[in-house]
């Protein structure tokens, strides 16, 4: 489940030099390396991570292909678009804290449904479950502005209104950006602790074998119903940081195009890993966006890309560069034991079998 | 053996499948530290006895109580949580999970902890040493790294009653714990199996039709013939029944008392 075979720390270390990297744009961008266009396009991909990363504990921990995570992103950017017009919001928390609440009751909703069901049918009820959502806000337009969306201002953060203190681009590129970097931190932390959690472990023993799970006594559905809704909830995180960097949500939003997307990100880095996702999401919007800049048929492009893709590289990204580099490196003979065995019983038993060697 | 607990028992069970009576009418005891076994032709409603028993099925009349506790309508996961643990014929594993893996998550269930999601599993060290412990009781410690679907097909059978073996249950039904592999893996097998149920005084229940391994292994024979049970015995009693020779054995005695 990691990147060949490295150990917890090894991860987390990598996961640190990531957010280095990243924290370090616009130092690159202010030194003339990379534009303000490339650090634009990166808070998009970061945002796309968190939703990849989350519709993940469901296609790669629970073996469950959501195809409407679109749902609980547009609830999250609306949720932010919306609630200022109907309560004080004096900093930007406020409103996040209300997309994860909203989000909470759709995906626990749509997921106490959804859970019902497996593979395929569990792929078109969602699907149809987020129909309903894009129906809402596209019918509901004296509240969502229909087809038109919303604008959305930036907020103050931390209770400190940055928005007043600078112009919007200058925002966006600096106080909005290390935030941004640090809800992606808390929730890629938050994320990594679930799937490498007791839960986890269980989650993936409901998508191996379900009859076994269910003989050992986890409770199958409750926990893919868990699992939905953590999912849900961070997609609805995405979607409310999308919102203001956007600056403006439509119904695109709760598209079954962009849950399509989103299955994209992760298929595309490699849905067996759990970083899959973020390399998905980095690749896709670059792609999408220079894609999109030489033709109207960019969705085409996009399509072939994915069917080359599920053709020739099924591990996606990642899989991909680990089946090279074991090629490349001689395999190691010997398999270390991670754990002594601690009974003498047991010591004596494993001396006993490797003595017959 | 008598003066020992009664751990399950089944009072006149009943199930039918449309026309078809598959369980009809059992009466079926089994003590701590039995090793039982459960013979008899295909459809004689064995596999369907012990879907029953672990709660796959809801019988269609009669009784099941575990130590002593009326559990005929208890639901599946109460069941494995009170005691009742089983494997199965055709092998379910956690495929793509490493050995350790599929053992710990037992382990976690029985514990309580699969709904702890703040802490990594490497956090519960007393549950891998556990872990390790059954695995080298049944002789897969040196596999605990590898994916469960790289074993060979006789450590996937250990495997999957080691699974149910690490929910430390009170009686454990094996549904042909050796079917699919040489008979000399059926010994080894066997041998792994049962020195740690009897260790553990596990009540435990074995669907077999290999006769070698049948009276080689159990205290007590259970012959099933078209959902009724036909005979009950030692199996030297059982051997030497002419009913169930004409029934069930044939051939089948004779190579064994070779």
């Amino acid at each position: 489940m990691s990147i060949i075979h490295v150990s917890a720390k090894k991860q987390l270390i990598g996961y640190a030099v990531m957010l280095l990297v990243f924290a370090s744009v616009p130092l690159l961008v202010r030194a003339g390396i990379l534009t303000d266009f490339h650090q634009n396009l990166l808070m998009y991909a970061i945002i796309f991570a968190i939703a990849g990363l989350a519709f993940n504990i469901l296609l790669g921990y629970s073996g469950l292909l959501s195809f409407g995570h679109a749902a609980y992103f547009a609830v999250g950017a609306y949720t932010v678009a919306l609630a200022p017009q109907f309560i004080q919001a004096p900093s930007y928390e406020i409103l996040l804290i209300l997309a994860i609440i909203s989000s909470a009751i759709v995906s626990m909703a749509f997921g106490y449904i959804a859970v019902r069901l497996t593979r395929i049918f569990f792929a078109i009820m969602t699907l149809a479950l987020t129909q309903l959502v894009w129906a809402l806000i596209l019918k509901l337009y004296w509240y969502t502005g229909g087809s038109d969306g919303i604008n959305v201002k930036a907020k103050p953060l931390l209770g400190i209104p940055f928005n007043e203190m600078m112009s919007r681009p200058e925002y966006l590129s600096s106080v909005f950006y290390y935030y941004l970097l640090g809800v992606f931190a808390v929730s890629l932390v938050i994320l990594w602790l679930v799937v490498n959690s007791p839960f986890g472990k269980a989650l993936l023993a409901t998508r191996d074998n379900e009859t076994r799970a269910e003989f050992v006594g986890i409770r199958v559905r409750l926990y893919r119903w868990y699992a939905f809704v953590i999912s849900g909830i961070f997609t609805g995180i995405a979607g409310a940081l999308f919102a203001i960097l956007n600056g403006h949500v439509t119904p695109e939003q709760a598209d079954w195009i962009f849950s399509g997307d989103i299955v994209f990100v992760a298929v595309l880095g490699g849905f067996r890993y759990f970083e899959g996702p973020i390399i998905g999401s980095i690749i896709f919007t670059f792609v999408k966006q220079y894609a999109m800049g030489y033709t109207i048929f960019w969705r085409l492009i996009l399509g072939a890309v994915l069917i080359i893709l599920i053709l020739a590289f099924p591990k996606g990204v990642i899989g991909s560069v680990e089946t090279l580099v074991s090629k490349l490196r001689p395999a190691p003979k010997q398999i270390t034991f991670p754990a002594p065995p601690t009974t003498a019983q047991a010591r004596e038993d494993i001396n006993k079998k490797l003595d017959k060697r | 053996m008598s003066e020992r607990e009664i751990i399950l028992e089944t009072i006149d069970m009943k199930k039918h499948f449309g026309e078809v009576k598959a369980v009809d009418g059992v009466s079926f005891k089994i003590r701590a530290g039995e090793v039982v076994a459960l013979i008899g032709p295909n459809g004689a409603g064995k596999t369907t006895f012990v879907n029953i028993v672990t709660g796959y099925y809801n019988p269609d009349g009669g009784k099941i109580y575990y130590m002593g506790r009326d559990v005929t309508k208890a639901s599946r996961i109460k069941k494995i949580k009170m005691g009742i643990a089983r494997s199965f014929q055709l092998v379910n594993l956690y495929d793509d999970l490493t050995v350790l893996d599929n053992i710990r998550i037992a382990v976690l269930s029985r514990m309580g902890k699969t709904s702890i999601f703040w802490k990594t599993v490497e956090h519960f060290n007393e549950i891998k040493k556990e872990s390790y412990e059954i695995l080298s009781t049944f002789g897969l410690a040196e596999k605990a790294p590898v994916p469960a679907k790289d074993l060979p097909q006789g450590e996937r059978k250990i495997l999957d009653v080691a699974i149910a073996f690490a929910l430390k249950p009170k009686v454990l039904l094996l549904d042909e714990p050796t079917s699919g592999v040489s008979s000399k893996d059926k010994h080894a097998i066997m041998n792994k199996i049962i020195p740690a149920v009897r260790n553990e005084k596990i009540a435990t229940m074995i669907i077999e039709h290999d006769m070698d391994i049948v009276f080689g292994y159990s205290d007590r024979v259970v012959v099933m013939y078209e959902g009724k049970i036909l005979a009950e015995g030692t199996p030297e009693e059982i051997k030497q029944s002419k009913e169930v020779q004409e029934k069930l054995l044939g051939v089948g005695v004779s190579a064994a008392g070779s």
